[in-house]
C-alpha cells in the first residue's frame, strides 16, 4: 500500500516545516517554511480526496498569502536580533501551554475513538470532487458564497484605504473636484482689443523674452 | 503499516494547531511571525474539516474549509496592511510599542 507511505511523508513534512516556522531566526525563512507546510498539506488534501481544496490551497495560500507575507517581510526594515528577545524567556510557558493543549486533544481522540476510528467511506463517486462542490456551493450555500465574496471586497477596500497615502506636491486626479467645477468659477471672459498697434506687440514679445 | 484512519489526520491537525499556539507564545515580539502562526492554526482547522468531510462522505466540510480559506486570506491582507501603516508611522513593528490607544 502506497497511501500510508505518502500520508506519513506529507504529515511529517507538514509538522516539521510548521515547527521550523516558529523556531527559525529569520522571518524570510519562516515564510518559506510556511509555503512548504502549505504544499504538504495540499498533498494531505489530495490523499483525502479533496482535490479542489488542495488546488485552492496552493493557489490562494502559496500564490497570494505567502507572497504577500514575503513582500511585507522584505519591505519592512526589521531587526532580527531585537525580534528574538524573550524567545528563551517565553520558552517554558509556551512549552507548558503546548503540552497541555496537545494532551487535551489526544485525550479527546482516545475518548471518542469508536467514532473517530472509521475508515474512509468507499463511495463510488461518479462525479469529480470539483463538480460535487459546485453542486452544493451554488445552490445550498449560495448566500454563504456571496457573503464570502463580500468579505473579500471589504478586505480589499480596507487594505487599500489603510495603505493609501496622499503625498504633498504630487499632482493627482480628483474626480469629485473635477465634477463639481462650474463654468463661472473657471472661465473668465476678457474683452481684448482687436486692433493692437505693432509697437505694442513688439513690446510684449520683448517682455516675454525677458521673463524667460 | 496500518490503514490510515480519521484519527491520524486529526492528530496531524492537532499537532499543527499546537505548534501555531506555541509559536504565538515564543515569538511575542514579532508580529509577522504571530500572523504566520495564526495561518498555521487555520490550516490545521482546514485539515480537520477536510478529514471529517472525506471520512463521513459529506461534502459540506470542504465547502466550509473554503470559507475558512477566504476569511484567512482577508485576515492576512488586513493584518499586513495594518502592519505596513504602523511601520510607516512609527518606524518599527515592536509589539510592546503598540499601546498608543491605552485600551
Amino acid at each position: 500500500m502506497i497511501t500510508p507511505l505518502f500520508f506519513y511523508l506529507f504529515a511529517i513534512m507538514t509538522v516539521l516545516s510548521g515547527l521550523m516556522v516558529i523556531i527559525s531566526r529569520n522571518p524570510v525563512h519562516s515564510v518559506l517554511f510556511l509555503i512548504l507546510s502549505f504544499f504538504n498539506s495540499a498533498g494531505l488534501f489530495v490523499l483525502l480526496g479533496a482535490e479542489f481544496l488542495a488546488m485552492l490551497l496552493v493557489v490562494v495560500y502559496v500564490g497570494a498569502v505567502a507572497v504577500l507575507f514575503l513582500f511585507v517581510v522584505m519591505m519592512l526594515d526589521i531587526n532580527i536580533d531585537e525580534m528574538r528577545q524573550g524567545f528563551k524567556q517565553h520558552l517554558p510557558l509556551g512549552l507548558i501551554v503546548g503540552l497541555v493543549l496537545i494532551v487535551e486533544l489526544m485525550l479527546v481522540f482516545n475518548h471518542d475513538v469508536s467514532h473517530a476510528n472509521i475508515l474512509a467511506t468507499q463511495v463510488t463517486e461518479t462525479r469529480s470532487n470539483t463538480a460535487m462542490i459546485g453542486d452544493v456551493l451554488y445552490t445550498e450555500y449560495l448566500l454563504n458564497f456571496q457573503i464570502a465574496g463580500l468579505i473579500l471586497l471589504v478586505a480589499m477596500i480596507g487594505a487599500i484605504a489603510l495603505t493609501m497615502r496622499h503625498r504633498e506636491g504630487v499632482k493627482r486626479q480628483s474626480i469629485s473636484i473635477q465634477n463639481s467645477r462650474r463654468r463661472d468659477e473657471t472661465i473668465a471672459v476678457v474683452s481684448v482689443e482687436s486692433h493692437v498697434a505693432p509697437n505694442v506687440l513688439k513690446d510684449s514679445r520683448a517682455a516675454n523674452k525677458k521673463l524667460q | 503499516m496500518a490503514e490510515i484512519s480519521l484519527i491520524h489526520y486529526l492528530m496531524v491537525a492537532a499537532i499543527l494547531f499546537t505548534l501555531g499556539a506555541v509559536g504565538i507564545f515564543l515569538n511575542r515580539k514579532n508580529v509577522i511571525t504571530i500572523l504566520m502562526c495564526i495561518e498555521l492554526m487555520l490550516l490545521a482547522v482546514n485539515i480537520n474539516m477536510a478529514a471529517f468531510s472525506s471520512f463521513h462522505g459529506h461534502i459540506t466540510g470542504q465547502i466550509f474549509a473554503m470559507f475558512i480559506l477566504t476569511v484567512a486570506a482577508a485576515e492576512a491582507a488586513i493584518g499586513l496592511a495594518i502592519l505596513v501603516v504602523y511601520f510607516r508611522n512609527r518606524g518599527s513593528i515592536a509589539v510592546e510599542d503598540i499601546n498608543m490607544m491605552k485600551g
